[in-house]
């Protein structure tokens, strides 16, 4: 319990995606002008980050560091495999999503195929496989997928945060060099500085 | 030679990555804490541009069109796996602990596949790599910048040479701690993008306006996220 309560607080708050480890910084910034575009990012982003990381740690556990096959020798494969488990697995999700059920494929349709090169995805199936390779596999893929759900629901404060504070700064006197990216910024950093003080919840 | 000259310099100046185009954000605020981590990741990215630019203009007639994009990935991730392997067993311990998982993530970095679509999938090979020894070191001139500006002000030193034990010479000056942690990686890059708003670099390239809002025949749209803004724009005017 203690374990699932420390992974769910560390890598949701005290150790955000965004605003500690400065992954998946480009849709951060990119879509958050407004807050239903953030929401519909993010909810497409808590998708792809719970699937892949269910898909990966199963890939790793059964195929990459298991002994039958070739000894288990394949670890040093792991970026590129799982690089290609990402992309080919957002292509598939998208097609399955279009095919039944529309309404969702119509609310994150745009966001999905963008989500491939969002170096999230990648980072924490690189952390999972890092931070729990030593357990059994049921532990390992639960936690997996655990990390994972809380990264993305991590993400998503984050950026649903930013969009509202940038909706209500836009029309402020700001000097005009620091408009825009500069400000967003800015905002990103007094952000971080607030995302630091969960840190004494861990 | 005068196309090669003319590639390092539009790497270094005139599209820098970094200051100029704004590319690969991940890294340059996540291990720019000291200017010789930047100075490290700058050179992995390198090594990683250089050789996929190179591998990549060599298959450019063999590689079909349609599937272009996976055969990059795998070509870039295979060279990121070398750099990553060979920095295990050769850098300092120091600067692979706190380059970590980054150097993995350079697959995704969006320099080396913004010039693996817009240059070496195109030309020749000798440009190619002198266009990957250019953007390199212009990545890696920005890092190491932005490195030693929060190793100054966050740490009080300079490549590890720290000031505060040479009080006699430098005088007393009490770092702000906040420079090289989270929030002072956004400060930096906020100042620093400010200035380029400022001086009006950049503004002209299609590329940077990624950020900006036109993004229509941007070289990196294939890949880049910031145009997502415009078509859920038009989404909600429809």
């Amino acid at each position: 319990m203690k374990t699932l309560l420390l992974i769910i607080i560390g890598s949701a708050l005290a150790n955000n995606v965004v605003l500690s480890q400065f992954l998946g910084l480009c849709p951060f910034l990119g879509v958050s002008r407004k807050i239903k575009t953030a929401a519909g990012m993010g909810v497409a982003v808590i998708f792809v980050i719970t699937v892949s990381s269910l898909v990966t740690a199963v890939i790793y556990k059964f195929v990459l560091s298991n002994p039958a096959v070739l000894g288990g020798s394949l670890v040093y494969l792991n970026t590129i495999v799982f690089i290609l488990i990402i992309a080919a697995l957002v292509q598939l999700v998208e097609l399955v999503l279009k095919k039944y059920s529309p309404a969702l494929h119509k609310a994150l349709g745009v966001y999905l195929p963008l989500i491939t090169t969002n170096c999230a995805v990648l980072g924490v199936a690189l952390n999972n496989v890092a931070d729990y390779k030593d357990e059994k596999a049921s532990l390992f893929i639960g936690h997996s997928v655990l990390t994972g759900f809380c990264v993305a629901v991590g993400f998503t404060f984050a950026i649903l945060i930013l969009a509202g504070i940038r909706e209500k700064t836009e029309g402020s006197d700001i000097p005009a060099p620091l408009k825009g990216m500069p400000i967003t910024l800015i905002t990103a950093g007094l952000m971080a500085i607030a995302f630091m003080g969960f840190q004494g919840l861990i | 030679m005068k196309q090669a000259l003319e590639r390092l310099v539009n790497g270094i100046f005139k599209e820098n990555p970094t200051f100029v185009l704004l590319l690969g954000m991940c890294p340059t605020l996540a291990v720019t804490t000291s200017a010789i981590n930047g100075a490290g990741m700058g050179l992995a990215t390198m090594a990683v541009l250089v050789m996929s630019n190179m591998l990549i203009s060599m298959l450019r007639n063999v590689i079909p069109d349609k599937v272009r994009m996976p055969a990059y990935i795998v070509i870039i991730a295979t060279f990121v796996t070398i750099v990553e392997f060979l920095m295990k067993a050769y850098a300092p311990q120091s600067l692979n602990d706190s380059l970590g998982i980054y150097i993995p993530l350079i697959v995704v970095n969006c320099i080396i596949m913004g010039r693996a679509e817009s240059y070496a999938g195109k030309n020749k090979v000798i440009p190619s790599i002198f266009d990957g020894i250019g953007m390199g070191l212009g990545f890696t001139l920005a890092l190491t910048i932005i490195g030693l500006v929060r190793e100054l002000l966050g740490n009080g030193s300079a490549f590890g040479f720290r000031f505060a034990d040479h009080a006699e010479i430098f005088g007393i000056y009490e770092p702000m701690k906040i420079f090289v942690m989270a929030p002072g990686a956004f400060f930096i890059l906020a100042l620093l993008t400010g200035i380029r708003n400022k001086l009006g670099v950049g503004k002209s390239k299609d590329q940077a306006a990624c950020h900006d809002d036109t993004c229509a025949g941007c070289g990196q749209y294939p890949y880049c996220q910031g145009h997502i803004r415009q078509e859920a724009k038009e989404e909600t005017a429809e």
